[in-house]
């Protein structure tokens, strides 16, 4: 599954790379996947780098019509060939990503920087509620036992983390999680699990993230 | 008179609250205010039982609610507290037979002529229990110092809060003191610091409840024991004095945090 296509959060919602295999079997995976995150997906843009591939209009046309079924807006088609932009034109697609607004009112010394989406909740996550976005999740508050937050991307929590949380959920392995206090009942990145050990008195704030495959959590200002 | 309406939940069931709302309903009553207790279990009635009135329920609240009787024929007088009156729950019919416009409709009739209605919750977050909270202008959180009751508390402290009815306030009942000594319980810290809700009451382990619940003598009439003096303390503190904390723990440092932390008042 992994090799058909890769999926990143950016800045107005998801970007799918196209590896190199057939197109029939990419199109398969990524419905699939897309039915079995049906929470992680709904609502989402999706943009597609279709890469080398060339496409006809009705391979397009369906892969829209498909997605769109799933309550997911293509929005824009990337591609290297001439043909399928232009096929992509006529469907009303978008060729390029969209670039945030600060980089689009780009000045000689453009000194702004872009950033990705994040949804920002600003309260305590209690027992029982549950928070499922594909792009980055910021909690002001404290993420209880019980609790749970699947993300796309990053997860930072400003307060305690003892509930349940899943970063990089559609398999990016580089997200992180950083809480203040980092005692999750169970942290997954991408695949990895790990599991926190009964701790101590208060920790320092930590980030955790995959390093050679495992997941590991350091004190923030280590983490660079 | 305009009566104050609080609802006694938990989640988890078992952890005190028929106990409980018995015991405040009778505090309060002996202390001149004018209460009803209404039992929202409907189906496992047990309220008139701890509260010793069950040999003389004509009435319940679903005649109440589907017009067999009026209001004032199903309000059993205590005889032994003046101005305490239970409504019972039918034992008979489902949580259905009941609606949350149905609890306000009875709770607003009650509210010009007492002081406070005190509404005991079933266990759970089904129908019964949003019957109970839907009158509730102020809603008791109780918890035992065990980790499923502190879980379940928590969810309906954010289920309270989704209802615009929070903040709510937190019991903790059934502290073993010498448990809390050896380390081997929960503290009532960790619990308010999970929580963070502002606390009302802790209530100590004592054996005086259930015999005084097996008699049906709500255990703050018989004046002795530390669990009636904690739920006595609760309803001076409903009435809003200043009440400290008992002394059930070692920890100075502790109490002292609650004193400021929790010294929660109605007004
Ligand atoms: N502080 C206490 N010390 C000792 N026993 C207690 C204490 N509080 C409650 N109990 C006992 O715990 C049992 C359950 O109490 P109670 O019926 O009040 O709980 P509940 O929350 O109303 O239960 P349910 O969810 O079934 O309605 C009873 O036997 C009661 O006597
Ligand atoms: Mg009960």
């Amino acid at each position: 599954m992994a090799s058909q296509f890769e999926i990143k959060g950016i800045h107005d919602g998801l970007l799918i790379t196209v590896g190199d295999g057939d197109w029939a079997d990419f199109r398969q995976a990524l419905l699939t996947q897309m039915s079995e995150q049906e929470d992680f997906f709904r609502g989402a843009n999706i943009s597609i780098d279709v890469g080398e591939h060339s496409l006809k209009a009705a391979e397009l046309g369906s892969l829209r019509d498909k997605i769109s079924e799933q309550g997911v807006m293509l929005r824009a088609v990337i591609s290297k060939s001439a043909q399928t932009n232009e096929l992509a034109q006529t469907l009303g697609l978008e060729t390029h990503l969209a670039k945030p607004i600060a980089e689009r009112s780009g000045s000689a010394f453009d000194t702004s920087i872009g950033g990705d989406e994040a949804m920002l909740v600003k309260r305590t996550l209690r027992s029982g509620n549950s928070i499922s976005y594909p792009g980055h999740v910021i909690i002001v508050g404290d993420v209880n036992p019980g609790a749970e937050i699947i993300a796309g991307g990053d997860i930072i929590v400003w307060g305690r983390l003892r509930g349940t949380v899943h970063a990089g959920a559609s398999g990016d392995e580089n997200a992180i999680v950083c809480a203040l206090e980092l005692t999750p009942t169970q942290l997954r990145i991408s695949e990895e699990i790990s599991i926190t050990p009964p701790q101590k008195g208060t920790p320092p704030p930590e980030v955790a993230s995959i390093k050679d495959g495992e997941v590991i959590a350091e004190g923030w200002e280590f983490h660079k | 008179m305009a009566a104050k309406v609080i609802t006694i939940t938990s989640g988890k069931g078992g952890v005190g609250k028929t106990t409980i709302t018995a015991n405040l309903g009778t505090a309060l009553a002996s202390m001149g205010q004018k209460v009803v207790c209404i039992d929202a279990d409907i189906g496992l009635r047990n309220l008139d039982v701890v509260m010793g009135l069950e040999n003389r329920i004509v009435y319940d609240l679903v005649d109440v609610v589907e017009g067999r009787c009026r209001l004032r024929q199903a309000m059993i007088r205590d005889k032994r507290t003046e101005g305490l009156f239970l409504i019972p729950a039918a034992q008979t019919r489902d949580k259905t037979a009941v609606s949350p416009s149905d609890m306000v409709r009875v709770c607003d009739e009650l509210r010009p002529e007492h002081d406070w209605v005190i509404i005991d919750s079933p266990a759970g977050i089904e129908r019964g229990f949003r019957n109970a909270i839907a009158p509730a202008d102020s809603v008791f959180v109780v918890t035992n110092p065990e980790v499923s009751a502190v879980r379940d508390a928590d969810r309906i402290i954010g289920i309270v809060e989704a209802e615009q009815k929070g903040p709510a306030q937190l019991i903790i009942n059934r502290i073993d003191m010498q448990m809390v000594q050896r380390g081997d319980m929960i503290g009532t810290e960790d619990i308010v610091d999970l929580l963070a809700i502002d606390l009302i009451g802790i209530i100590p382990e004592d054996e005086n409840v259930i015999i005084s619940t097996n008699r049906g003598t709500p255990i703050t009439l018989d004046g002795k024991s530390r669990a009636g003096e904690a739920m006595q303390n609760i309803s001076r503190r409903m009435l809003g004095e200043e009440v400290p904390f008992m002394d059930l723990t070692i920890q100075a440092g502790f109490l002292k945090k609650l004193f400021t932390g929790g010294g929660s008042k109605n007004e």
